[in-house]
């Protein structure tokens, strides 16, 4: 891909990539759960993005495992102020570096409690004002830190522990907030979704975040095995079933604008995605409430693929089914 | 050179004067005139700095301390509805250890919504582990301002210089700003010890546990017994250079042998200094103006009110339920001191309301009517409802 950015990236990201072992920007030994999609993610962010980088973290599981006192798993500056104040802070670490002169990136990690709902005004200020920072999004779909209670991103019909499914509720009732639409709204130079079962394309599109010139934005798909109610071991293959259902569409947006997508080769429904989910469950009982909150779940995912044109018509490596996957031991992009 | 300035021009020609490199703000009255004057001094060239406008005041604490974290010198300004908005960082800057400078353009807080001078501000804020500096008037304003980003950088806490909204920020003042090598000699270009770098990785801002929560907290508050010093040292410095001081801690001027004295903080004291110059007092009066609220200077406070019989202690904020929030420190650092004197609390001026020169005499005249302990001295009772209409108890 040619690089939309003007600037080139302050470490030669190219080179680093040959270096191995990869850049770990996340050492081993921290406290994250089995199977944690959030670990995985930061430490495929940071084997893109680092090591000149300056992270600010948002309050969330990943500040809380990563920092006991006195114990730290970061190689990277680290700096971890409030839950709603990540963009802000890591807008003020970039003017600072600006007025420096200096040219380590800045990035700011958040959960999407920290993203879409208490951290969204300090985040649209920032895209705004065009600051030069790649905002992270680890989107687990509810406040998995405080015990699994439902954000503005958890999926419609999703169990949480204040969205429980009970005799007269099937989940949550509302739609999982469409915030790369907003994202997008801003007309920033890049905005990308990617899912930790597609790894290459997740440290691919880091990268040419990075060589973008001013603010950008992932959402990237992190399965929380305790939040979701699924075995630690599948935290892999429940990710790619939420590509492959179309749930979670795979997208790269430029200025506002769709300029790719991750094609699905084999559509699988919904249904199997909620299978071995605890939070879905209640989706598959035998009631009539339950299989027309399912029916909801597959025409929001039939509507993504419909609206992004997520079915392939011929297989190729970077769709859905293609090299770039765990499974397949994962020849990269770019 | 003097210079007639609004106190805003006077307080960002201040800033301008430490050279910030980063000012983030978001507007609020009447702490506008200040960022507004920095904005064009950006745009003029006659300071080299990042102006970040944010879309709250949530973000421009958050900005500065971000910024300073990453090594440079960063001023903030609010008031009021502001102050508390910023208050969640305020408590964080202060824990990270990080110097930032603030002006806060005091102003009464909502409800009953009011855009005039009070303390309630900044009072809200007084535990969050932030220097605080109230100015008498504006040469104060500018002369603590400079002060203010030594005493920060030097403590790595956080220092926020208060300045009565509207009877300082927006009044004209004959004001004598300092030279920028005089500036310069007395603050060094900032070097932060914890600077975000990749050539030292570290992390800052973890998750501490109860194991060690106590030792954290311990050495924040231990910073502030290095604060007294380096409050003290600036001022002294400073008035080196410039031939004039803020007052330290506090000043005790008046008839400094009276047995009856008068504690303000801010702007007031100016017209209490004037009542007493105008001999619209009535008698010999001792007159305290207390700049540094925090620290707390316990021992200059009980040095000032040694053999006194009666101490009036204004107070512009109100802790509902409670009193004077001046008042409450001020007593518990002169009991169990030998003989303190009676303490008399008014709140006076809340929300704008003027402090005429004559209501001095009118308070040291109710010391023989056995005023109460707090009472709103102020009050127009002819204004409130009828007790019937009113959950207010018939005075």
């Amino acid at each position: 891909m040619t690089p939309i950015g003007s600037r080139p990236p302050s470490v030669d990201t190219t080179a680093l990539r040959k270096v191995q072992p990869r850049f770990s920007g996340i050492e081993s030994g921290h406290g994250a759960c089995q199977g944690c999609g959030q670990a995985l993610a930061a430490r495929l962010v940071l084997e893109a993005a680092g090591p000149d980088v300056i992270v600010a973290n948002a309050t969330g599981c990943l500040e809380i495992f990563t920092t006991p006192w006195p114990q730290s798993a970061w190689t990277v500056p680290w700096i971890h102020s409030l839950f709603e104040n990540a963009a802000a802070v890591a807008a003020g670490i970039e003017v600072a570096l600006r007025a420096q002169g200096r040219t380590t990136r800045v990035l700011a990690f958040a959960g999407d409690g920290g993203t879409f709902d208490i951290g969204f005004q300090a985040l649209s200020g920032m895209l705004e004002r065009n600051h030069d920072v790649l905002f992270v999004c680890f989107d687990n779909e509810a406040y998995m830190n405080t015990g699994v209670q439902r954000s503005g991103s958890t999926p419609h019909g999703a169990w949480t522990n204040t969205s429980p499914a009970g005799r007269v509720r099937q989940g949550k009732r509302h739609f999982k907030k469409d915030l790369l639409a907003i994202i997008a709204a801003h007309g920033i130079p890049y905005a990308a979704t990617a899912s930790v079962a597609y790894p290459s394309d997740l440290r691919a599109k880091v990268r040419r975040a990075l060589d973008v010139s001013g603010p950008s934005f992932l959402l990237l798909h992190s399965p929380c095995p305790l939040g979701w109610g699924h075995d630690s071991a599948l935290t892999i293959s429940v990710d790619r079933l939420a590509v492959e259902t179309g749930l979670f569409p795979i997208l790269e947006m430029e200025r506002g604008h769709v300029v790719g997508s991750m094609k699905i080769r084999n559509p699988r429904p919904v249904h199997e995605y909620a299978l071995p989910q605890f939070r879905f469950r209640h989706l598959l009982a035998e009631t009539p409430e339950a299989r027309e909150e399912l029916e909801h779940l597959q025409a929001l995912a039939d509507a993504n693929i419909e609206r992004y044109g997520l079915l392939s018509d011929a297989p190729g490596p970077r769709d859905s089914g293609g090299a770039d996957t765990v499974r397949r031991g994962g020849s990269r992009w770019g | 050179m003097r210079e007639a300035l609004e106190g805003s021009q006077a307080i960002a020609r201040a800033v301008a004067l430490c050279r910030p490199q980063v000012v983030a703000a978001y507007p609020i009255t009447p702490q506008t005139h200040i960022v507004e004057a920095l904005a064009r001094l950006i745009a003029d060239d006659l300071l080299e700095a990042e102006l970040v406008s944010v879309e709250s005041e949530f973000s421009a604490a958050s900005v500065v301390l971000g910024a300073a974290s990453a090594g440079s010198r960063s001023y903030t300004a609010s008031a009021s509805q502001g102050i508390l908005l910023m208050s969640e960082v305020l408590y964080n800057i202060s824990g990270l250890r990080v110097p930032v400078v603030l002006t806060c353009a005091n102003r009464a807080v909502s409800s009953p919504v009011s855009i005039w001078n009070d303390h309630q501000d900044s009072m809200a804020v007084r535990d969050s582990g932030w220097i605080q500096l109230y100015c008498a008037d504006n040469q104060e304003a500018v002369d603590t301002t400079i002060q203010a980003f030594r005493i920060s950088e030097r403590t790595e806490l956080p220092v926020m210089v208060c300045v009565d909204g509207f009877t300082l920020t927006h009044t004209l003042e004959p004001i004598d700003l300092p030279e920028a090598g005089q500036v310069d000699a007395f603050l060094p270009p900032f070097r932060f010890s914890r600077s975000l770098s990749t050539a030292r990785p570290l992390t800052q801002g973890t998750l501490v546990s109860p194991e060690f929560f106590t030792e954290m907290r311990a050495l924040q508050h231990g910073a502030f017994a290095l604060a007294e010093q380096e409050i003290l040292a600036a001022d002294r410095d400073f008035a080196g250079l410039v031939g004039r001081d803020s007052g330290g801690f506090l000043r005790v001027e008046g008839d400094r042998e009276a047995e009856v004295a008068i504690l303000a903080m801010g702007s007031v004291y100016g017209t209490l200094k004037d009542a007493h110059r105008s001999g619209l007092l009535g008698r010999p009066v001792r007159l305290l103006c207390l700049r540094a609220f925090r620290p707390f200077p316990a021992g200059a406070i009980r040095e000032a009110a040694e053999g006194l019989s009666d101490l009036i202690i204004l107070d512009r904020s109100l802790s509902p339920g409670s009193g004077g929030i001046v008042a409450h420190e001020i007593r518990s650092a002169l009991y169990g001191s030998g003989k303190g004197p009676r303490i008399v609390n008014f709140a006076v001026g809340l929300g704008g309301r003027n402090v005429p020169g004559e209501i001095f005499r009118e308070m040291l005249e109710a010391l023989e009517k056995d005023p109460p302990a707090f009472s709103f001295f102020d009050l127009d009772s002819g204004k409130l409802p009828l007790p019937s209409d009113s959950v207010m108890p018939p005075s």
